[in-house]
């Protein structure tokens, strides 16, 4: 699952992959005091990060050669719902490809605490999927 | 600290020492009436949470603005290959940026809940630059503000990105709700 172990970022905010199972990799965020914004809730950027790291990672996990280390994910938009503070606890995300083409993807990904039907945030995000040579 | 180059990056300094002062003072930014918090000061205090972790820094503010940097940190990157900054990063200073400028314009720090935000990533940020967020709250309602932001990495007319949200803030009660 290089696309999330490759990335620095997705340590630096203590995201791990859970399982994946042949379809959308399900990711986690131990909670760490460095993710807090207002006292006692995770900060949003953490919470969209997390969004944005599972959106690539669903991606990629659909293309032919996953793990690729030539394909490049650039970022062409995010829109992110906040619905519930994050509370201090692990959260986790996982991404549904809404489509995938071969230059975009569209995802849409949810993230959640204790309770899956209980979404804290959801996003839906397009990526360029791209290779080395096209810089 | 306010003599330390904002552009010099960490050296080891802890990341709260690192928020840089260089606005104007108070009394020639806010025209009309006194401010109900010192936005440098409450920064420069600040010791944890997320905003610390990335090492973002203060940058400038004014009655309805504000504006933070992130310095160019290896550990905040998505791509080994590159070095290109992961877009997450840029959310979160985009996100603290835009709390702080409606708290600004409301004048006064309070708890400021994100609604959602969108952004438009318009080019990668060039490796090794900061990355300044500068977020304006354009419109407050009783419960409900708008802001707009643009990001860049030194070139305001170059931006990196352009973000749209919207932020709840308490104001007394909420209406009671039927069962």
């Amino acid at each position: 699952m290089s696309a999330v172990r490759l990335l620095p970022y997705a340590d630096f905010l203590g995201i791990r992959v859970v399982h994946q199972d042949g379809g959308s990799p399900l990711l986690a965020m131990s909670y760490s005091e460095g993710l807090i914004g207002a006292p006692g809730r995770l900060h949003g950027g953490a919470i969209a990060g997390l969004l944005e790291i599972a959106a690539i990672a669903a991606i990629d996990a659909t293309l032919e050669e996953p793990d690729d280390p030539r394909t490049r994910f650039k970022p062409i938009n995010v829109t992110v719902d906040y619905m519930r503070p994050g509370k201090p606890v692990e959260t986790f995300a996982r991404g549904v490809v809404v489509r995938v083409g071969s230059r975009i993807g569209s995802v849409h990904v949810e993230a959640w605490q204790e309770d899956p039907a209980k979404p804290i945030a959801a996003a839906q995000m397009k990526l360029l999927i791209a290779q080395k040579a096209e810089g | 600290m306010s003599g330390l180059d904002p552009v010099s990056g960490s050296r080891g300094i802890p990341p709260a020492a690192l928020v840089v002062v260089r606005s104007l003072p108070y009394a020639r930014v806010m025209s009309d009436a006194a401010p109900a918090f010192d936005l440098p000061a409450l920064l420069r205090g600040a010791r944890s949470g997320h905003a610390v972790a990335l090492g973002a820094q203060y940058v400038a503010h004014g009655e309805d603005w504000c504006e933070l940097a992130l310095p160019y940190d290896r550990r905040l990157i998505s791509d080994l290959a590159t070095g290109v900054l992961a877009s997450g990063p840029i959310v979160s200073i985009m996100d603290t940026a835009a709390g702080l400028a409606v708290a600004l314009k409301r004048g006064a720090m309070e708890t400021i809940v994100t609604l959602d935000l969108r952004i438009d990533y318009l080019r990668p940020a060039h490796p090794g630059r900061r990355v300044h967020g500068r977020c304006r709250c354009y419109r407050l309602t009783r419960r409900i503000a708008f802001v707009e932001g643009t990001a860049h990495d030194g070139d305001p007319d170059d931006p990196v990105a352009r973000m749209a949200g919207s932020f709840l803030f308490n104001d007394g009660p909420a209406p009671a709700r039927a069962a």
